[in-house]
C-alpha cells in the first residue's frame, strides 16, 4: 500500500463520514432570501398595521384594541403565510440545486433528521402560539415565534453546519428582549426573521457555498 | 522501522467495506437506501459488503416495514466501531512512518 493511497483512503473516509451526518448541502443564499421576504413582508406588515391607526401612533393602542381590527389581523395573517410560504420554496429550490452540485441526495436520512428535530419545536411553538391567540394573548406572538424558531434552529444544527447553532441562540436572545418589550414586536421580528437571516445566509453563503 | 501492516484489519481491505463503516460510525443508523446513495454502488454490491461486515459482527442489521415497503437499516456495534478506529490508527502511524523515511 502506498502513502498516496492511504491518504486517499482517509480523505475519503472523512468526507463520507461529514456527508452522511450532515446535510451539507443548506444553502447559504436561501438565508439572505429568507431574510429579504421578511424585511419586506414587516414592511408590508407595519404599513397594514400603523395606517390603520395613523403612523406612529402608541403601539399599545394595537396591541390591546387588537380584536377591535380583525380585518387587520386577516390581512397579516396574509402576509405572514406569504412571506413563509415564498422563504420555504426558495430555500428548497436552492438546497436542492446545491445538493446537485455537491452530488449529495436531498431526501436522506440526515434531511429526514434534519426536518424531524426541528420540526418537534417548531410545531409546539406553533400550537403554542395558536391556543394564546384563541385566548386574547396577542403580544406573545412575535417573542413567542423568535424563541421556538431559535429552538427549532439549534436541534436541526445538530445534523448541519455547526454556524447555524448560533443563529438559533441569537434568535432565543432577540425572543426573549421582545417579551420584554411587547409592543415592538414587528420590529423584533423583522430584526430576527430579516435582518439576522440576511447576515447569517451571507456569511454562510461565503463559507460554504461558493 | 517495523511497519504495523499486522494491525489493519482484514475485513476492511476492501475499500467500500471501511467507507460502510464510516458511515455508519458517524451516524446512530442508516438505512440500506441513503447508503447506496451515498456511495453511489449498485444494490448487490452494497448487500454483499453489508453481509462481510455482518459477519464479522461489526454491524447489525434491524428489518422492519414502513407501510409495506421493507426498510432495513444498520448500526455499528461496538465491536464493529473498535476495529473501524483501530484500523484508522494504524493507518494514521503507517503515514507517519512513511513520512519519516
Amino acid at each position: 500500500m502506498k502513502d498516496q493511497n492511504i491518504e486517499d483512503e482517509l480523505v475519503s473516509i472523512r468526507s463520507l463520514m461529514e456527508r452522511s451526518s450532515k446535510f451539507i448541502s443548506l444553502s447559504g443564499l436561501s438565508g439572505i432570501m429568507a431574510g429579504v421576504y421578511a424585511l419586506i413582508g414587516a414592511a408590508i406588515a407595519y404599513h397594514i398595521v400603523y395606517s390603520s391607526t395613523g403612523w406612529f401612533t402608541s403601539r399599545d393602542v394595537v396591541v390591546d384594541n387588537i380584536t377591535a381590527h380583525m380585518e387587520t389581523i386577516v390581512h397579516l395573517l396574509l402576509v405572514a403565510i406569504a412571506v413563509l410560504i415564498a422563504a420555504m420554496a426558495t430555500g428548497i429550490f436552492l438546497s436542492v440545486k446545491k445538493a446537485k452540485r455537491k452530488s449529495q441526495s436531498i431526501w436522506s436520512s440526515t434531511t429526514r433528521s434534519l426536518l424531524f428535530n426541528s420540526a418537534i419545536p417548531l410545531a409546539t411553538g406553533g400550537l403554542f402560539m395558536l391556543i394564546m391567540l384563541s385566548r386574547g394573548y396577542y403580544g406573545v406572538v412575535a417573542p413567542a415565534s423568535l424563541i421556538f424558531y431559535g429552538l427549532a434552529v439549534i436541534s436541526g444544527s445538530h445534523y448541519t453546519f455547526t454556524d447555524v447553532k448560533y443563529l438559533g441562540i441569537l434568535q432565543i436572545i432577540l425572543g426573549l428582549i421582545a417579551a420584554l418589550y411587547p409592543g415592538y414586536g414587528l420590529i423584533f421580528w423583522a430584526l430576527g426573521f430579516g435582518v439576522l437571516h440576511i447576515i447569517y445566509g451571507s456569511i454562510m453563503y461565503f463559507k460554504y457555498d461558493r | 522501522m517495523k511497519i504495523p501492516f499486522d494491525k489493519l484489519d482484514k475485513a476492511f481491505e476492501n475499500r467500500l467495506r471501511l467507507q460502510i463503516m464510516s458511515v455508519l460510525v458517524a451516524n446512530e443508523r442508516y438505512d440500506f437506501n441513503s447508503l447506496k446513495d451515498l456511495l453511489d454502488i449498485t444494490d448487490g454490491n452494497l448487500a454483499s459488503h453489508l453481509k462481510g461486515l455482518e459477519k464479522e459482527e461489526y454491524i447489525l442489521v434491524n428489518k422492519s416495514f414502513l407501510g409495506r415497503k421493507p426498510n432495513t437499516t444498520y448500526q455499528a456495534t461496538e465491536k464493529g466501531r473498535k476495529a473501524f478506529m483501530d484500523h484508522l490508527d494504524a493507518l494514521e502511524k503507517l503515514i507517519k512512518q512513511q513520512k519519516l523515511k
